[in-house]
């Protein structure tokens, strides 16, 4: 009888250490941010002024939230069609085939690739190509980067997808089939409105994903505490900037860059909460 | 009339097949645009990398970057090898193996048996917010727990514990998901014999959840395996063999960044790239392995 009081209350504990390093987390960033904070103010978030020569010390931001955010959206949007033709691959038209299985194997093995791999593989054979076809600043930038990203997160992305779609009843499939739709139409009028908000749920994940991403992005986005200009434009992000300066950095860089991982840990938060919310509600 | 609905008719059907082939092509052509990359970067990996590896490569320390000079001056392959880095990445990893199993198993088998109680619930999702949690953020925290206040300058210790916490969500998840698709009567008939709630555990559940739960442990320590960014911020890199858990170590990761950052030594970085690579997926064939059999 004691033994499982005993047994019940190891649990317990275990689960109460997850809580504690999480909540550990939380207070350590604000606590190392707070002397930023103290400094800027909320001008820390909305300045874009990042300059770390000393006497004329300012730090902001702005710069690298617009970095993360442009380069997140870009892989997204080239990682689309690319994820979801593969899902279709998968749980359409070749579903449980040979082909499905050397597909998917394929796509999952793009999960394993480390990111310093991919941040080599974009140095030496994606940027020479780039400079070749124009890309300005030697092809390092926001562009390049954000093609690297999209091929790191079409592995999430399709096999979320993928799942979802596969959750489609048949009999509605069926349904439409019967009445003379082409699989075109099967997937435009049945599969995509049913398994509409995963999908959506499965890109905002990846979607965060994407945030967090260091090293590759680190090796080239060109490395510019500017708030970029364009697609082309060389900037940095949240995740490369730590990265970056972490090296030398003491008391106000240090904990301005403590601050910019409080705000990469909050966005990554808000944006998987929502994602996860939004699975919750399907299933 | 009812000549000239049937074109019209079978003219609407030729478009929307047609529309079907291409949508289908592109999908096909899209999917296979998908999976370029990882034959891309393997063949780079291989075609560039292979030459240099050998038993020096795996057993040997890198040069210093005026060997290495030498070396590429008189058209040598450059001497020497990563064993500061495979030792490194070996012991940071069993070290954060030690730390995040026990913990990330007994707290899945708690959420397993307390399902839609609060605290498992609560549990639940703080765990999946930690597993979004960016590397480089949990590579910030271990050097505020770790690196200034205990170790008092980069080390093992510090890296260790920011992968551990990577490790820990991805093992609560598939520990509970595991033991979820045990059958509930096993548990049941081992109460019923009024076996005690440990032994419930230990000789039921995690035996019969065994595969499942080794299959989550090494797909999580595939994932670490390559990690560099945090171990930047916490282990910083050394050029000797290292286990002592308070000085700076190596990882194969952070040696193919400094190789990356020193163009003498810029050589090595594919051979050492393939290593990783070649580390991470057996680990992950050898749990895909696992899921099969048992399934």
């Amino acid at each position: 009888m004691n033994t499982d009081k005993i047994t019940k209350a190891v649990l317990q504990f275990s689960s109460l250490i997850i809580l504690l390093v999480a909540g550990g987390m939380i207070f350590s960033l604000v606590e190392g941010a707070v002397p930023a904070f103290k400094e800027f103010g909320f001008k820390f978030i909305f300045s874009n002024n990042w300059n770390p020569t000393e006497g004329k010390e300012n730090f902001g931001a702005l710069p690298f939230i617009a970095g993360t955010l442009i380069t997140s959206v870009t892989a997204l949007l080239i990682s689309l069609p690319l994820s979801f033709s593969a899902s279709l691959f998968l749980s359409e038209y070749y579903r449980r085939t040979r082909m499905a299985k050397v597909l998917g194997m394929m796509v999952d093995l793009l999960a394993g690739i480390p990111s310093i791999v991919y941040g080599l593989w974009g140095f030496y054979v994606l940027r020479p190509v780039l400079i070749d076809l124009g890309l300005p600043n030697q092809g390092f930038g926001i562009f390049t980067a954000s093609i690297i990203l999209a091929i790191m997160i079409i592995p999430y992305a399709t096999s979320l997808s993928n799942e979802i779609i596969s959750m489609v009843p048949n009999e509605l499939k069926e349904g439409a089939y019967s009445l003379g739709a082409t699989k075109l139409e099967v997937i435009t009028h049945v599969i995509v409105p049913s398994a509409r908000s995963g999908i959506v749920a499965g890109y905002i994940l990846s979607f965060g994903r994407a945030h967090g991403e260091t090293m590759a992005v680190t090796m080239l986005i060109g490395n510019a505490n500017i708030i970029p200009n364009g697609l082309f434009s060389t900037g940095n992000t949240m995740a490369s900037v730590i990265a970056n300066q972490f090296g030398e950095a003491e008391g106000l860089k240090l904990s301005s860059l403590i601050a910019i991982g409080l705000l990469l840990f909050l966005i990554t938060g808000i944006i998987n909460t929502i994602g996860k919310f939004i699975i919750k509600k399907m299933a | 009339m009812e000549a000239a609905t049937n074109t019209m008719q079978t003219g609407k059907l030729k478009i929307r097949t047609l529309k079907n082939n291409i949508f289908k092509s592109t999908v096909i052509v899209f999917s296979v645009v998908t999976i370029l990359p990882i034959l891309l970067i393997i063949y780079e990996l291989v075609s560039k990398g292979i030459k240099q590896i050998s038993f020096d490569f795996i057993l040997k320390t890198p040069p210093d970057t005026f060997e290495a000079m030498t070396a590429l001056s008189n058209g040598e392959l450059i001497p020497g090898g990563i064993a500061n880095g495979i030792a490194g990445t070996l012991f940071m990893v069993i070290m954060a193996s030690v730390i995040a199993i026990p913990v990330g198993v007994i707290t899945g088998i708690f959420l397993y048996e307390n399902q839609g109680k609060p605290l498992a619930n609560l549990t639940r999702n703080v765990s999946d917010i930690l597993q979004g949690v960016p590397s480089i953020v949990l590579g910030l925290i271990a050097y505020i727990w770790i690196v200034k206040p205990v170790t008092h300058g980069f080390s093992a210790l510090a890296g260790s514990v920011s992968l551990s916490i990577m490790m820990l969500p991805m093992i609560v998840r598939s520990t509970e998901e595991t033991l979820k698709m045990i059958p509930q009567t096993i548990k049941e008939a081992a109460l019923a014999l009024g076996v005690p709630y440990y032994k419930v555990i230990l000789r039921v559940l995690v035996p019969t959840g065994f595969s499942g739960l080794l299959t989550g442990i090494l797909l999580s320590i595939s994932r670490i395996l390559g990690e560099t960014a945090p171990l930047m911020l916490t282990a910083l890199g050394s050029s000797a063999i290292n286990f002592n858990i308070a000085k700076p170590t190596s990882a194969v990761p952070l040696l193919i960044w400094e190789f990356y950052n020193d163009p003498n030594m810029v050589d090595l970085i594919w051979s050492s790239s393939l290593l990783l690579m070649a580390m991470v997926l057996s680990l992950n064939i050898i749990s895909k392995r696992i899921v099969a059999r048992t399934k």
